[in-house]
C-alpha cells in the first residue's frame, strides 16, 4: 500500500446469510435435522473496490438501503468482509453513529468518561478534557442527571462534543447531520472546516448533497450493493439527485393529488431542458365560460422561490396548450419542481392544480453556493 | 498482524464497563455498594444456622462453617461468571453491532465483576473462618494457584457460552439445568467423606470445580478433607487440570472464530 493511501477496499463482497427458520433454539436445530435448510443469501455489497488517500474528505453517497452503512460498519471493523479485503493505514474512529454505547441509567458525568473510554481515553485524560466537553455541549448544569432525563437533542450534542475529541488519523462519519437544529449543524460544519483545515482524512455518508458539494473532494455512488460512480461529489451529487427524482416520479405517477373540480384539469409536462433553458407544455381543460389565467410556482425543497402567472397576459378559455420557458441560469445547483394551478381572471379564483409537479435539475460545480437563487451583483471596494 | 490485547483503549474500556455495571445495579439502593459486602454476610448467616443446628450435616468434619461458606463461594463464582457471561454479548449487542471493540471485552468485563464479587465474599468467609477457630498459615498461599486456575475455567466456559449463546438462545435453559445437576454433583454441601465408594469420589473428584474446591478447603480449612492427590495417583489426579486447559484452550478458539459475525448474528 502507498504511503499516501488511507484507506484501501479491493473486491469487497458482502453477504448475509437469512436463513428462512432462523434457529435460534436447539429445538428448531433438531426439528430441522433431516431437513435441508433454506438459506437465502442477501448480497448487501458486491465489487466494490476504492482508494482514499490521506487528507481526503471523501464522501459516500447512495440511497436507503444501498449498502452504505454496511460498507462503512466494514470499513469500522464492525462487519468482517464475505470476500476482499480492506486495509486502512493509520487509526481509525470507532464511533460510525454518535451516542453509541450511551447508558441511560446513567449521569452525564458518568456517559462521558464511558464514551472517552470508547475513543481510548481513560480517566485521566478524560478528566482534563472533561470541563470542554461539557461547556461546548452547552449542558454545565444537568451533568448529574440521568441520560435517560435528557431530550434528544441533549444527547446528540454531548455525543458529537465527545465525540470530536477523537484523535484518530481517519475518521467515519455517518448521517451525522441529521439530527439536531440549525445551531447544532452550524456547528458541524465548522467542525468539518477545522477538519479540513487539518487535512484529516474523513469518510462521510451523508443524504444532504449540499454538505457532500461543500466539504468533499471525492465521492462515490453506491447502487444496489455496487459502486457505479465515482469521482467529483457536484458529479456524484448530481447522480444522486437524478436517481431519487426518478423514483418520486414514479411515486407521483400512481399518486392522487388534491382534486378541486373535475370541471377542470390542468397538466404539466417537462419537455425540454439544455443548460440554460427548461421549457414545459401545459394542457388546461376547463368548462368555465369566464376567462381565466395559469399561475407557476418554482419550488425547491417544499419551499416556494418564484411564482409567475399569465393574468397580465392573453387570457385563457376553455381548453387548449400553452408553451412556457424558464431561463434557469440564475438558479444554483439542485432539484427544482414547476407546480401550477388554472385561476378565474376576474376574481382569482383557484379552480384547479396540477396533479403532479414537472421536476428539473439544475446542475452546477460551484459548492459555495448553497441557496437556490444566483442574484446579479457587483462589488465595488474602496 | 500483532495482537495487543493490554492497550490503553482496552484497558480504560474494561475498567469503565465494570464500574458502570456497578453503578447501575446498585442505583436507587440506600445502602448502594455496602450490599455486595452485606448481602453475602447475610446469606451465609442463614445457611450458617440452617446447616450448623438444624441439618448438622458437620458430623466429622472440622470447621464445618467455614468449610460449608468456601465451598459456596468458589461455586457462587462458577455460576455467576457462566451465567453474566453468556448473556453479556447479547447484553451488550448495541455496543457490538455498532462499533469495533474486542469482543472478548465484554466477556471479560463480566468475569471482571465476578471476580470483585468472589473478593469480597472471600473476606466474609475470612471473617468466618477467623470467628470459627481456623489458624491462618502458609498453606494458605495456594488459594492464589487455585482461584487463577477457578477463573480461567469460568471465564474460558463464559467465552464458549457467550459465542453460543448468540446462535442459540435456549442454551440458558441448557446451562441452568447443568448447573443444577453440577450444584448436586459437586460436594457443595456435602462432605465427600460422606460418599460411601472411594471410586464415586474419585469420579466426582474428576470434576475441575471438586478438585479447585477441594484443595481449597484442604490448604485453608482443613487437612482431613478427601482431595483428589490424597485419594489417586498423581497421573489421574492431574486429570481435571488437563481438562481445565483443553476446555479453555477450545472455547477461546471457538470463541475467536464465532466473534467475526457477533455483529450481524445477534
Amino acid at each position: 500500500m502507498d504511503q499516501d493511501t488511507a484507506i484501501l477496499v479491493s473486491d469487497l463482497r458482502k453477504e448475509f446469510v437469512l436463513p428462512q427458520h432462523k434457529h435460534t433454539s436447539f429445538k428448531q436445530v433438531f426439528v430441522n435435522l433431516g431437513k435441508r435448510n433454506k438459506k437465502t443469501k442477501q448480497r448487501a455489497l458486491s465489487g466494490v473496490s476504492f482508494e482514499v488517500k490521506k487528507g481526503d474528505f471523501f464522501g459516500v453517497v447512495g440511497r436507503n438501503g444501498s449498502g452504505k452503512s454496511t460498507l462503512l460498519k466494514i470499513l469500522a471493523g464492525v462487519y468482517s468482509p464475505t470476500v476482499g479485503s480492506v486495509s486502512v493505514n493509520g487509526s481509525l474512529t470507532p464511533f460510525i453513529e454518535l451516542g453509541v454505547g450511551f447508558n441511560p441509567e446513567l449521569s452525564g458525568r458518568d456517559n462521558v468518561f464511558l464514551n472517552g473510554a470508547l475513543l481510548g481515553f481513560n480517566r485521566k485524560e478524560m478528566s482534563v478534557m472533561y470541563q470542554d466537553i461539557v461547556e461546548f455541549a452547552e449542558l454545565e448544569k444537568f451533568m448529574d442527571q440521568k441520560l435517560k432525563n435528557y431530550s434528544s437533542g441533549m444527547q446528540v450534542r454531548l455525543a458529537f462534543s465527545i465525540s470530536i475529541r477523537a484523535k484518530s488519523d481517519i475518521l467515519l462519519l455517518d448521517e451525522v447531520l441529521a439530527v439536531g437544529d440549525a445551531a447544532f449543524q452550524q456547528k458541524c460544519y465548522s467542525h468539518f472546516e477545522e477538519l479540513k483545515r487539518q487535512k484529516k482524512t474523513v469518510v462521510f455518508v451523508s443524504h444532504d448533497m449540499n454538505a457532500v458539494r461543500r466539504f468533499c473532494n471525492k465521492a462515490i455512488y453506491i447502487d444496489g450493493g455496487k459502486l457505479t460512480h465515482s469521482g467529483v461529489p457536484s458529479e456524484i451529487a448530481d447522480v444522486y439527485v437524478e436517481d431519487n427524482m426518478e423514483s418520486s416520479r414514479q411515486n407521483e405517477a400512481t399518486q392522487e393529488g388534491p382534486e378541486l373540480s373535475k370541471k377542470h384539469k390542468l397538466t404539466v409536462k417537462l419537455s425540454a431542458q439544455t443548460n440554460d433553458t427548461v421549457t414545459l407544455h401545459f394542457s388546461y381543460k376547463s368548462e368555465e365560460k369566464d376567462k381565466m389565467y395559469i399561475g407557476i410556482s418554482v419550488i425547491r425543497e417544499g419551499i416556494s422561490i418564484a411564482e409567475i402567472n399569465t393574468s397580465s397576459g392573453k387570457p385563457l378559455k376553455r381548453s387548449g396548450r400553452a408553451t412556457y420557458s424558464l431561463d434557469v441560469s440564475p438558479l444554483n445547483a439542485g432539484v427544482y419542481s414547476i407546480g401550477a394551478g388554472l385561476f378565474r381572471s376576474k376574481n382569482g379564483e383557484l379552480l384547479s392544480v396540477t396533479k403532479n409537479k414537472a421536476q428539473f435539475i439544475v446542475k452546477g460545480s460551484d459548492p459555495i453556493r448553497g441557496a437556490a437563487l444566483k442574484l446579479a451583483d457587483t462589488w465595488k471596494y474602496e | 498482524m500483532r495482537m495487543r490485547y493490554f492497550t490503553k483503549r482496552n484497558r480504560a474500556i474494561l475498567r469503565e464497563m465494570v464500574s458502570s455495571d456497578f453503578k447501575v445495579r446498585y442505583q436507587g439502593s440506600a445502602l448502594g455498594y455496602l450490599w455486595s459486602l452485606l448481602r453475602p454476610l447475610l446469606m451465609f448467616s442463614v445457611l450458617y444456622v440452617v446447616f450448623v443446628y438444624i441439618f448438622k450435616l458437620n458430623r466429622g468434619v472440622a470447621h464445618y462453617p467455614a468449610y460449608l461458606l468456601l465451598g459456596i463461594v468458589l461455586w457462587n463464582f462458577f455460576f455467576e461468571t457462566t451465567t453474566l457471561g453468556m448473556t453479556s454479548v447479547v447484553d451488550r449487542g448495541d455496543l457490538i453491532r455498532k462499533i469495533s471493540i474486542p469482543r472478548y471485552l465484554v466477556v471479560v468485563s463480566s468475569s471482571a465483576a465476578a471476580l470483585i464479587n468472589l473478593s469480597l465474599n472471600l473476606l466474609v468467609v475470612l471473617f468466618f473462618a477467623l470467628i470459627n477457630g481456623v489458624t491462618p498459615q502458609m498453606s494458605w498461599l495456594w488459594m492464589i494457584p487455585l482461584l487463577i486456575e477457578l477463573f480461567f475455567l469460568s471465564s474460558t466456559v463464559a467465552f464458549f457460552l457467550a459465542a453460543l449463546f448468540v446462535k442459540f438462545r435456549d442454551a440458558r435453559y441448557v446451562w441452568e439445568v447443568i448447573l443444577q445437576a453440577g450444584f448436586y454433583g459437586t460436594p457443595i454441601l456435602y462432605s465427600l467423606s460422606l460418599v460411601s465408594k472411594e471410586l464415586y469420589q474419585n469420579l466426582l473428584l474428576m470434576n475441575p470445580v471438586a478438585q479447585i474446591m477441594q484443595d481449597a478447603r484442604y490448604n485453608v480449612v482443613t487437612k482431613t478433607t478427601v482431595t483428589g492427590w490424597s485419594n489417586m495417583s498423581f497421573r489421574f489426579a492431574v486429570l481435571p487440570i488437563v481438562a481445565v486447559v483443553i476446555v479453555g484452550i477450545l472455547s477461546i478458539f471457538y470463541f475467536k472464530k464465532q466473534s467475526k459475525y457477533f455483529a450481524e448474528n445477534i
